[in-house]
């Protein structure tokens, strides 16, 4: 059967992408958060998984406005990397996993997610900036990637309460495959940043720090913060945070905390990154 | 549950993006997606509005664009993601295009952020800031 091994949250600032492409990871303004992913990028290698579900948000760069999905699912062999205005990354496309990832939409919507299903899809900043930090510069991505975009850009996102529930409901769709797979899940997006208007630039660490801290030790209480909450205390943007529930929830009642960090600014951003395990009984 | 978009308004300097600001800006934010592509990014760049009369915004989305008045274009019905588009086509970065949101210039806001952003005490509501 497949199991979940690991959870992996973390900020997707797309000026960390171009610092990479440039290779920038040394210069004076990128090098502490960079070194921050050092440890990270050790523990991946020394922890691989079959599959890495990734929770993302699209950010205007495949989906425009005729569709905008809550909640949808890449099921294809590969994706392609999107032109988000400055130009393709200079990365490789990322490999699909078709067998687990029919599966998994299957058994969502058959557990009440109404999935949207992605038989093409190209994927921006949000799902590759994360890759970017975990595994550096290869040649070819270490891992093959489900995709699980979420609207967090148009109000109203979906709820706390329905985040944490996917995550289980993935939980579950995993450990009924067939096939003995190692899977780790990605929550992305956030911490704390506004990227609009006269407030821009709002960071609020102690607010992230005890999102992390919830997040970690009772989610329970996160699922009934209301977007309002985020769009105040987390900026505009940081409503992202929501997609970090989702991971949460695929990772079982308790988890261990194997690494925490946190770095401001990166961009307009608070950067902030989790690892956990399920904790077994 | 009936949808209550009121909060919102309160909250200072911030424009959220509602189900229904994306009807108000449906043609503005797909006139952005549309620069995507390098060709399309050229012509934009080479004669914005001739390019911007192939698409069906309003006189007034027109004019924000022109005059990259990204606030004016958040206040029509705009999204920051779709807006990064016209930014991106010019080669600005994120931290260029925001600074020009706020009452600071590029360098003094980079200042901000590097000193670890904007402090939330005092933004988080107009009511308490006098502005409602």
């Amino acid at each position: 059967m497949g199991k979940i091994v690991a959870g992996i949250s973390t900020s997707h600032v797309p000026a960390v992408g171009h610092a990479v492409d440039a290779g920038k990871q040394q210069e004076p303004y990128w090098a502490p958060m960079f070194e921050g992913y050092e440890f990270s990028k050790q523990w991946v290698k020394d922890n691989p998984a079959d599959v890495d579900i990734i929770v993302y948000n699209d950010h205007a760069s495949y989906f425009g406005m005729e569709i905008m999905p809550t909640f949808a699912m890449g099921i294809a062999d590969s994706y392609a990397i999107c032109d988000e205005g400055y130009g393709r990354r200079p990365i490789p496309d990322v490999e699909g996993a078709p067998e687990l990832s029919t599966h998994i939409a299957a058994s969502l919507i058959l557990d009440d997610f109404d999935m949207t299903i992605l038989n093409v899809l190209e994927v921006d900043h949000g799902l590759t900036v994360p890759m970017s930090l975990m595994f550096g510069t290869p040649e070819k991505w270490p891992t093959k990637v489900i995709p699980l975009p979420v609207n967090v850009v148009m109000y109203p996102q979906p709820s706390g309460e329905r985040c944490l529930s996917l995550g289980k409901a993935i939980k579950r769709a995993v450990e009924s495959f067939d096939d003995d797979v190692k899977v780790r899940i990605w929550g992305t997006g956030g911490m704390s940043h506004q990227i609009q208007g006269a407030r821009a630039g709002l960071i609020n660490l102690p607010w992230d720090k005890q999102f992390m801290d919830d997040l970690v030790n009772q989610p329970e209480v996160l699922q009934y913060k209301p977007h309002l909450e985020y769009m105040i205390e987390a900026g505009s943007e940081g409503v992202e945070l929501i997609m970090w529930l989702i991971m949460r929830g695929a990772l079982g009642d308790k988890v261990n905390e194997v690494y925490r960090f946190n770095h401001v600014p990166a961009s307009n951003t608070s950067v902030g990154h989790l690892i956990l395990t399920p904790k077994e009984d | 549950m009936k949808p209550n978009f009121e909060p919102f308004s309160d909250i200072p300097g911030t424009t959220i993006f509602t189900i229904e600001k994306s009807r108000e800006g449906f043609h503005l934010n797909q006139f952005c997606m549309s620069l995507r592509s390098e060709e399309n990014r050229k012509r934009f760049l080479a004669d914005g509005p001739a390019y911007l009369a192939e698409w069906p915004l309003t006189d007034e989305q027109k004019q924000a664009v022109i005059d990259r008045d990204f606030q004016k274009m958040l206040d029509l019905g705009g999204n920051v993601y779709f807006l990064s588009k016209i930014f991106a086509s010019e080669g600005l970065s994120y931290v260029q295009a925001v600074s020009t949101m706020t009452d600071m210039n590029a360098e003094e806001y980079q200042a901000m952020m590097v000193a670890g952003g904007r402090n939330i005490e005092g933004w988080r509501s107009k009511k308490e800031r006098g502005e409602a």
